[in-house]
């Protein structure tokens, strides 16, 4: 299973610090909140590229509001609406 | 269809409702009873895992909205229960917040057929090996719910949780939330509800009118649910009809047609503007040949949502509607999202000023960037339904549109509804 990147918007308060980390990947909207430039914009795929990237903003994120799931990592995903 | 498939277990000799009366044939107010009397009793002790795959012959969707299968609800609560020696037993969760202004069936159903809804909860639970029941809605419809459980040994164990009267209270994990909180926010779903929900054990939260089918598919059988509705859309759903007449709950077929719910509604399709189909995360659509489906080319079907049908009349203006409905679902934000607290906001503001009349041809450019800009963004589909709305709206008024844009209105005098 390939790895994404995962918000929780109920934590995310647009601190940023994930766009600065993870460019190519994520934009900030007019609020600073961040926008997946591509593809689902809750669950990111993370190329192997941003792999590293991914990991350090999980574990930098103020708010504590990332997860990377998938791969080595966690489970389960975002339910199906 | 053979007369063998039709004819029911000869276990009861109940006749099932014939046609799309169904849920409300015990009557009003029906009391455990006459509903048994109506519908025959429901052995619960023969309720069992196999009333999942008799739910997955039937093809019941869900009724409080996003018309997901109920059986795949059911059978992944039931999975994640057997994941673990120690996995914990279930939640199941009767979902009756209707915070849908719009929408009052599932109050309606409550009031009336409160045993039926009882019956789907105990079915459901056994089904999925459930421990701990809960119904969950409005503090108005407390009375007929209490005095129903009443009246059953069986039910003694449901707990009543009140809902508050907001727009997202009825959102899945909002319930949950208000279940074990006592707040009734939407937390984010990084796992299914059916894998961890009310204190991490599996929940399966299904909306009352659901469980109301449940507890006549549970007797009745699969082959009598699909002998109205469409393969698609079978069995019959309720919808709140509301607008220039009396609000009033209809039962039709699955894929009832919009003619069809405008004649039996006694409303002239030549007196409508406009019908929101779905509630306020629903669709605007023309008085024309529609079907209600939950699949189907946007063309010719429209999607039930929660069952509201709300019809603007001829002379009303949709924008001015549209703009005040979405005033309010930027106000309903749970705020806790950012992009919803700040987006629905944003696009409430650009949308009135459409509305009334502001002459600026780049605001229709500046509402379609903000709703790409907020999509999918959310821990709840709060942003997603509302940029439906509008868009719809952006779609469907596309004349008046253009009139505002100039500074006039098509309507007579630029009324709301």
């Amino acid at each position: 299973m390939s790895r994404t990147l995962h918000i929780d918007w109920t934590k995310c308060d647009g601190r940023g610090l994930c766009t600065e980390l993870l460019p190519g990947l994520l934009g900030r909207d007019d609020w600073g909140y961040p926008v997946a430039r591509r593809g689902d914009r809750t669950d990111i795929a993370i190329g192997r590229d941003d792999a590293d990237a991914a990991d350090e903003a999980v574990k930098l994120c103020p708010r504590l509001a990332l997860r990377v799931v998938g791969g080595s990592g966690g489970s389960g995903g975002r339910p199906a609406r | 269809m053979t007369f063998k498939e039709t004819a029911l277990p000869e276990s009861t000799g109940w006749r099932a409702p014939f046609g799309t009366f169904r849920l409300f044939a015990a009557g009003t107010h029906a009391g455990f009873a006459r509903h048994v009397d109506t519908f025959g009793p429901l052995d619960l002790d023969s309720v069992g895992p196999e009333l999942i795959s008799v739910l997955k012959a039937s093809g019941l969707t869900g009724r409080g909205g996003a018309a997901f299968a109920s059986w795949r609800k059911l059978a992944a609560t039931a999975q994640s229960r057997s994941a673990g020696i120690l996995a914990p037993r279930p939640v199941v969760i009767g979902n009756g917040a209707e915070g849908e202004p719009l929408s009052f069936k599932d109050k309606t159903l409550l009031a009336e057929a409160p045993h039926l809804v009882i019956d789907g909860l105990l079915a459901a639970s056994r089904a999925v090996g459930g421990s701990q029941l809960y119904l969950y809605a409005g503090a108005a419809s407390f009375p007929a719910v209490e005095r129903a459980i009443s009246e059953r040994p069986a039910a003694r164990g449901i707990r009543l949780v009140e809902a508050p009267d907001r727009f997202i209270a009825g959102e899945a994990s909002a319930a949950v939330n208000a279940i074990a909180t006592g707040s009734a926010l939407p937390f984010d779903k990084r796992r299914r509800l059916s894998e961890s929900g009310l204190k991490n054990r599996p929940t399966l939260v299904l909306n009352v009118e659901t469980l109301a089918h449940i507890a006549l598919i549970a007797r009745y059988g699969a082959v009598w649910f699909r002998s109205v509705g469409s393969a698609v859309d079978p069995g019959t759903r309720l919808i709140s009809v509301s607008g220039p007449g009396p609000d009033q709950v209809l039962e039709v077929a699955g894929n009832e047609s919009l003619g069809e719910i405008l004649y039996s509604s006694q409303i002239d399709a030549a007196d409508v503007a406009a019908v929101l189909v779905g509630g306020y995360h629903g669709r605007w659509v023309k008085p024309h040949d529609y079907k209600l489906s939950v699949s189907g080319p946007a063309s010719h079907a429209v999607r039930p949502g929660a069952g509201v049908f709300h019809v603007l009349p001829a002379g009303y203006c949709g924008l001015e509607t549209t703009a005040r409905i979405v005033d309010y679902l930027a106000g309903e934000s749970a705020r806790q999202c950012g992009p919803c607290m700040f987006g629905l906001p944003a696009m409430a503001g650009v949308l009135n000023r459409i509305a009334y009349r502001e002459r600026d041809p780049r605001l229709v450019k500046e509402l379609e960037r903000l709703g790409k800009l907020v999509a999918g963004r959310g821990a709840c589909h709060h942003p997603d339904g509302t940029i439906q709305l509008i868009s719809s709206a952006l779609d469907v008024f596309s004349d008046e549109i253009k009139a505002h844009l100039a500074g006039t209105c098509t309507t007579v005098n630029g009324r709301a509804a």
